[in-house]
């Protein structure tokens, strides 16, 4: 079923603070899909790398609400091959910023069971924190 | 030559054994690693947002120590960082470009950390231990191997921070080579595979630890396919996806055929004859003996 | 000698700052050698009437005109002292509006005092004026196409049709360039070979084209219509007489030729002999031998063709043989290379067997239809766009142009050939320009060829089927598709080919971003190039289809037509020569003027060749003996205005003597005043070719004479007239400062920078800041000026 979406001035203010945040000129994607094609996590996203660089460029911000950019991992598969060199990974870095620093963290550290802390390498446990919390 | 060098949290932990078996090995060929006395967490992933500059205090304040080392005259003339963890050198590399390019931060940065002694001059080089090597030159490695490791068949598992991005990567992002000359220099073969540089899920293990056994079990069947006995990597975050998420998929399904992963200065190790107790095989999750037993090249 | 002043009030702009009966005072009008007159506007015809009527009633023989930039009115006063029977090279300007005036407006007395100087310097230069002569040189009929593609061969048809002698060049054995590997062409779907094989004919039918082919550019000097090439040509081996014993091409040769190598013109999908003619519709159709795999020359085990030959023919001995050709034309044509896909490993170029380049895919589509083709295809086929275009990870931004349209032709004519093939292509866009194209573009996908709007992202291989399976995201339904396919192609986009670096070496050519080569101005001189003499047909200058490429071959041959009908140019004889009495022949000038001006005559002394010096002066410091000298700036007259442009120094002022190209940093400079542009009223500007010509000697004279400072400007070498000539500055300024650093003298006084047109401000703030800074140094006392300038001039 399809909505129908208005362009609004104001979406501008949400494509900008991306911009600002990610240093990235989204608007220069040329929507080639060679971000989303190569993505090893394409499989658990809801929406493509290349459709979220589609609604930041068009100030949407539902893509707030995608799972896309919590599973983002900063591979950087996709910043080696994007012909116009730009950088999904700060983009939906950007967008964890912007949702994080609403003071919501999307995960927990009581979420983590003691067994399962102790096994894990530190590394995993500090970048796992400094992805998902503000 | 004496090095400075900087180990990260998760070697003094999890990945003990990348660490002895590193430092044995680099005995063994004339490199000292100094360790930093008083380093601290790079903060293991990298902030990408332009307004994030405190995040990068930790890394420069590892960079002083280098820069105090050479004062103290504990090192020579002798600038470069050598790390061992991938992830360490990813963040730190990153950290360290922006500094050097960047005289504004590099200069607020500083203001910040007025209570060290020294401003960071920004003259510190992040290197990672397999561009020593390189450096070292492989034939002349070849030549110190006192134990080929002859039919091993190793894939080499690059995953994601030693090559992207491409301003830190230490070799091509699409075809990189030196950890398959780091292979042949040992005396195995080196497989050559499609997943070398494919992400291992990273931290997900944490929280999605779904999408890592997903991506783990690609890895290791590309590995697979392609004619691999064992898979080596120099990141320990892959090391415990792969190892231990490797080995929890094979609970889960008996009939799985694991393949052993090994941090690569354990080979490096096993082929210059370091003492067994320092290649630390014993951290390994997946069975590490038997493999290299059957090829005579453990006893 | 009698030297007219006239002093220009520029309808107040100069006389309103300048109080110019003072400065006519101190010109002293009862001097006998002087006549002085002001007038409201120099330039307008009575202004001119007044110079001319002047010179002829005193008979001056040298004239200052003292009012704007000479960029504004040189040529017309040069005009006037023709009309009054004077040399125009006898005209000196003092540009008191620009440099004077315009910026000390709020210091009148300030800036009468500096224009008394800049007057005095322009008087002292007058004075050692000489007549110069504009030699007319005559232009020939002769050109120099290189390359042989299809653009070189249409150019050369032109040109020879007009009646001009022209020499084609061509590195292969045969002429055609890629067109001669091209299957059908798009959109009309003609084969290729036929429509080039005639125009290949009908270049080595004409009269007026020697074709040199496996000919080699070595190295070409001159510039300005003037110019001489060394080429090579390769042996080919086989004896070429017009007697009785010439190649009958009865191939008996090659049959017993037991080499087997990738033939470049099959793309290396069919093999060929050492021996070999290159395609069936070579030109010209002969024989040669490939030295580099023939055994006799790998290893001299073989003699085998030698031994059949009934005509004798093969010969091993064959040397390369050099030519020299001189001509007053060159249109480069030296074409493209498709990308190397190598360069972009995730393709898997090179390492999966069934990842193809786009010309090997025009053989393999060329040979398709035999009944057992040397290369099959499949039954799935897939066309990946933009291969090393649009890429700013591998450094080329700019779209191929021809790649949308030769990929839906290859497809087309694959699906006509075998309709049940599944053909898919992977494309951003669709880039259907040109006439006929995008309805060619239509009827491919009625034809039932896929196009999937998404760059494929990912390639692998399947290891028993030696399948190639992509990784891509549909992006129009947003699926992410993972599909084998028996065959890729990849659309390589185009680069300047690398064999047109030799020629854009030796001619110094300008590149554009993209790489190729530079248009003189991209909508008005699409041809031409910022050499004059030297044009631009086909690839070479960007991306273009055959009808793009054959129009633009006519529009050079156009060009040099209209360039070579002049018949004759004038030179302007700002060139440099050489005092033979003084020259002692120690040949250290030779390697110092980069457009190879400078030889040694049967003397043994250096001499100048007036058709390739460019006037730059770098050669100038070259010799020890100062035997090199520059008309119109010669040692002498810059000694005299240097010293005139100080003399009326007080105790308590300060000078920065100021030398400026004439090209650029005059011209900015100008520009400051033209904005009134306030700056430190201690500059005295002197106008050179190039600040290469001031030579050490002039540096410490200027310092001995009183300047405080000096500062030379030019261009940067990028752009600039004399790319060469900022080197030759660099080492006058090193020899300076060593001295310098003996005598303590602060090195800040000596400052060399380099403008562009744009850079206003950047000269603004650093002459400003050196005015500041020799306001806080101490002058240079006397006896340290004399260490540094011992002779007497
Ligand atoms: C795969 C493919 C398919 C194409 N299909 C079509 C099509 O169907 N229709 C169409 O309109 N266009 C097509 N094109 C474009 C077409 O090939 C070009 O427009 C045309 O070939 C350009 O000709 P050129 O003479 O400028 O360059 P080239 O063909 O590259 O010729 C340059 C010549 O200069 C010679 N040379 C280079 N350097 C030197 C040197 N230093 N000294 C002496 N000689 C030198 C080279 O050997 C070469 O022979 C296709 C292009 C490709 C890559
Ligand atoms: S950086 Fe993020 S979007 Fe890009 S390939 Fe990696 S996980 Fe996917
Ligand atoms: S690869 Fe780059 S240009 Fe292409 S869709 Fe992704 S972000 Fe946009
Ligand atoms: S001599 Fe050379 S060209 Fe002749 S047959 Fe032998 S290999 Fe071939
Ligand atoms: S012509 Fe087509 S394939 Fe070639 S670069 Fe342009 S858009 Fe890409
Ligand atoms: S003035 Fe320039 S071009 Fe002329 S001879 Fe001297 S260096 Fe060569
Ligand atoms: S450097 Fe001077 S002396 Fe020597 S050959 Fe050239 S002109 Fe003559």
């Amino acid at each position: 079923m399809a909505i129908k979406v208005k362009f609004k001035d104001k979406n501008d203010d949400f494509y900008k603070k991306i911009v600002e945040l990610s240093g990235e000129q989204v608007a220069l994607c040329d929507q080639c899909g060679t971000c989303s094609g190569g993505c090893p996590f394409i499989e658990e996203m809801d929406i493509n790398p290349s459709e979220i660089m589609r609604k930041v460029m068009l100030g949407q911000k539902e893509v707030m609400d995608s799972r896309t950019m919590w599973i983002c991992a900063s591979c950087f598969t996709c910043t080696v091959r994007c012909p116009r060199e730009l950088d999904v990974s700060k983009v939906s870095e950007a967008l964890r910023q912007v949702k994080l620093r609403t003071a919501i963290d999307e995960i927990s550290i009581a979420d983590i069971s003691k067994e399962e802390a102790k096994k894990l390498p530190t590394i995993a446990v500090v970048g796992n924190f400094r992805k998902f919390t503000g | 030559m004496k090095i400075p060098y900087f180990p990260g949290c998760t070697l003094k932990t999890t990945a003990k054994n990348f660490e002895i078996s590193a430092i044995a090995s680099a005995k063994k060929i004339g490199i000292d690693f100094i360790e930093l006395d008083r380093w601290n967490c790079c903060g293991v992933v990298s902030s990408l947002t332009s307004d994030d500059l405190m995040k990068h205090l930790a890394p420069v304040r590892n960079f002083l120590r280098v820069q105090e080392m050479n004062k103290q005259g504990i090192v020579e003339n002798e600038n470069r960082m050598v790390t061992l963890c991938s992830m360490c050198y990813n963040t730190l590399s990153l950290s360290n470009k922006r500094m050097k390019e960047n005289a504004d931060d590099l200069q607020k940065v500083n203001d910040f950390m007025h209570r060290e002694e020294e401003n960071y001059k920004g003259d510190v080089d992040v290197v990672h231990f397999l561009s020593i090597l390189d450096e070292y030159g492989f034939d002349k490695l070849a030549q110190k191997v006192t134990k080929p490791l002859k039919d091993l068949k190793v894939a080499s598992y690059y995953g994601c921070t030693l090559l992207r991005p491409k301003s830190v990567g230490i070799d091509d992002t699409e075809d990189p080579k030196i950890l398959e000359n780091f292979v042949k220099a040992l005396g195995a073969d080196a497989i050559d595979w499609d997943a070398k540089s494919r992400c291992c899920g990273s931290y997900h293990t944490v929280n999605n630890v779904d999408i890592v056994y997903r991506l783990v079990q690609g890895i290791v069947d590309d590995a697979k396919k392609n004619g691999a006995d064992a898979i080596i990597t120099s990141c320990p975050l892959c090391a415990f996806n792969l190892d231990v998420r490797q080995s929890e998929i094979k609970d889960k399904n008996p009939d799985y055929q694991t393949l052993p992963i090994y941090y690569f200065t354990q080979l490096m190790g096993l082929a210059l004859e370091i003492d067994k107790q320092d290649l630390g095989l014993e951290f390994n999750k997946i069975e590490p003996e038997k493999l290299l037993k059957k090829l005579n090249l453990l006893s | 000698m009698k030297t007219g002043i006239f002093l220009c009030e520029c309808g107040g702009n100069i006389s309103n700052t300048i109080d110019l009966e003072n400065v006519k005072e101190h010109l002293n009008d009862e001097d006998e050698k002087v006549i002085v007159k002001i007038h409201g506007n120099m330039c307008s015809g009575a202004g001119q009437k007044l110079l001319i009527d002047e010179a002829k009633k005193h008979g001056l023989d040298k004239i200052v005109v003292s009012a704007c930039s000479p960029h504004f009115h040189e040529k017309t006063f040069r005009g006037a002292m023709k009309k009054a029977g004077l040399n125009p090279y006898n005209l000196e300007i003092a540009n008191l509006r620009e440099h004077c005036s315009w910026i000390h407006k709020d210091i009148p007395k300030v800036a009468t005092e500096k224009a008394k100087e800049i007057v005095d310097a322009a008087k002292a230069k007058a004075e050692l004026d000489y007549a110069l002569e504009e030699k007319m040189m005559k232009l020939g009929n002769e050109v120099l196409v290189i390359g042989g593609g299809i653009a070189g061969i249409q150019t050369s048809l032109d040109l020879a049709d007009s009646g001009k002698n022209v020499t084609l060049i061509e590195k292969q054995p045969t002429l055609g360039g890629k067109m001669a590997i091209l299957t059908k062409t798009f959109p009309t779907e003609d084969c290729a070979a036929c429509i080039i094989s005639p125009k290949m004919a009908a270049v080595i039918d004409h009269p007026n084209i020697t074709l040199h082919t496996n000919t080699e550019i070595q190295d070409i000097a001159g510039h300005r219509l003037h110019f001489e090439a060394k080429v090579i040509k390769h042996p080919r081996y086989i004896k070429d007489s017009i007697n009785m014993d010439q190649c009958l091409i009865c191939n008996k040769c090659r049959e017993v030729c037991p080499v087997s190598q990738p033939n470049y013109w099959e793309q290396g999908i069919m093999n060929r002999e050492a021996i070999y003619i290159p395609a069936p519709h070579a030109i010209p159709y002969k024989y040669l031998i490939d030295a580099e795999t023939c055994l006799h020359f790998v290893d001299g085990s073989c003699n085998k063709c030698a031994e059949v030959c009934p005509q004798n023919v093969i010969d091993f001995g064959q040397k390369a043989e050099e030519l020299n050709i001189a001509v007053d034309a060159v249109v480069v044509a030296t074409g493209f290379d498709i990308f190397d896909a190598k360069r972009k490993p995730v393709f898997g170029y090179g390492k999966y067997e069934n990842v193809v380049t786009s010309l090997e895919m025009e053989r393999i589509v060329d040979h398709i239809v035999e009944k057992d083709p040397p290369r099959k295809v499949g039954k799935r086929v897939a066309f990946v766009q933009c291969v090393g275009s649009r890429d700013k990870q591998i450094g080329n931004e700019y779209c191929s142009r021809v790649c949308c349209m030769y990929s839906i032709k290859l497809a087309s004519l694959l699906k006509q050939a075998k309709p049940e093939i599944d053909i898919y292509i992977f494309y951003t866009d669709i880039r259907a320009f040109g006439k006929g194209y995008e309805e060619y573009y239509k009827r491919s996908q009625e034809m039932g060829i896929k196009f999937i709007r998404g760059k494929p992202s990912h390639f692998t291989e399947v290891k028993e089927t030696k399948q190639v399976i992509l990784t891509v995201e549909d992006t129009l339904s947003r699926d992410i598709i993972e599909t084998e396919f028996d065959l890729v192609v990849l659309a390589n986009g185009l680069e300047l080919s690398k064999s047109s670096d030799i020629v854009a070496d030796s001619l110094k050519l300008a590149k554009s971003d993209d790489g190729f080569f530079k248009e003189a101005h991209p909508k008005y001189k699409p041809v031409d190039t910022l050499v004059e003499g030297v044009f631009l047909s086909g690839t070479a200058q960007g991306p273009k289809d055959i009808p793009d490429t054959v129009a633009q071959a006519s529009a050079a041959a156009a060009r040099v037509m209209a360039t070579l009908a002049q018949k004759e140019f004038a030179l302007d004889p700002v060139l440099a020569f050489v005092n033979s009495d003084i020259c002692d022949g120690c040949e250290k000038c030779l390697d110092n003027c980069p457009p190879k001006a400078i030889s040694m005559n049967n003397e043994g002394k250096a001499e100048i060749n007036e058709a390739l010096c460019l006037g730059c002066g770098s050669c100038i410091t070259s010799c020890p003996l100062e035997a090199i000298d520059l008309n119109y700036y010669t040692n002498k007259q810059i000694y005299a205005e240097i010293e005139a442009s100080l003399h009326l120094k007080k105790e308590n002022e300060k000078r920065i003597l100021v030398f400026a190209d004439n090209n650029t940093t005059y011209r900015l400079i100008d520009a400051c005043g033209v904005r009134k542009m306030k700056y430190t009223n201690y500059a005295r500007v002197l106008r050179v070719p190039s600040v290469s010509r001031i030579s050490p000697n002039l540096i410490e004279f200027a310092f001995a004479k009183g300047a405080d400072a000096v500062f030379l400007g030019d261009s940067p070498a990028k752009g600039s007239h004399f790319e060469w000539a900022n080197k030759t500055t660099q080492n006058n300024i090193k020899t300076v400062l060593n001295k310098f650093k003996k005598l303590k003298i602060d090195s800040d006084r000596l400052i060399f920078s380099q403008f562009t047109a744009a850079d206003l401000m950047k000269f603004i703030n650093e002459i400003n800041q050196v005015a500041e800074k020799i306001d806080k140094l101490k002058s240079i006392p006397e006896d340290i000026k004399k260490q540094l300038f011992p002779k007497e001039k």
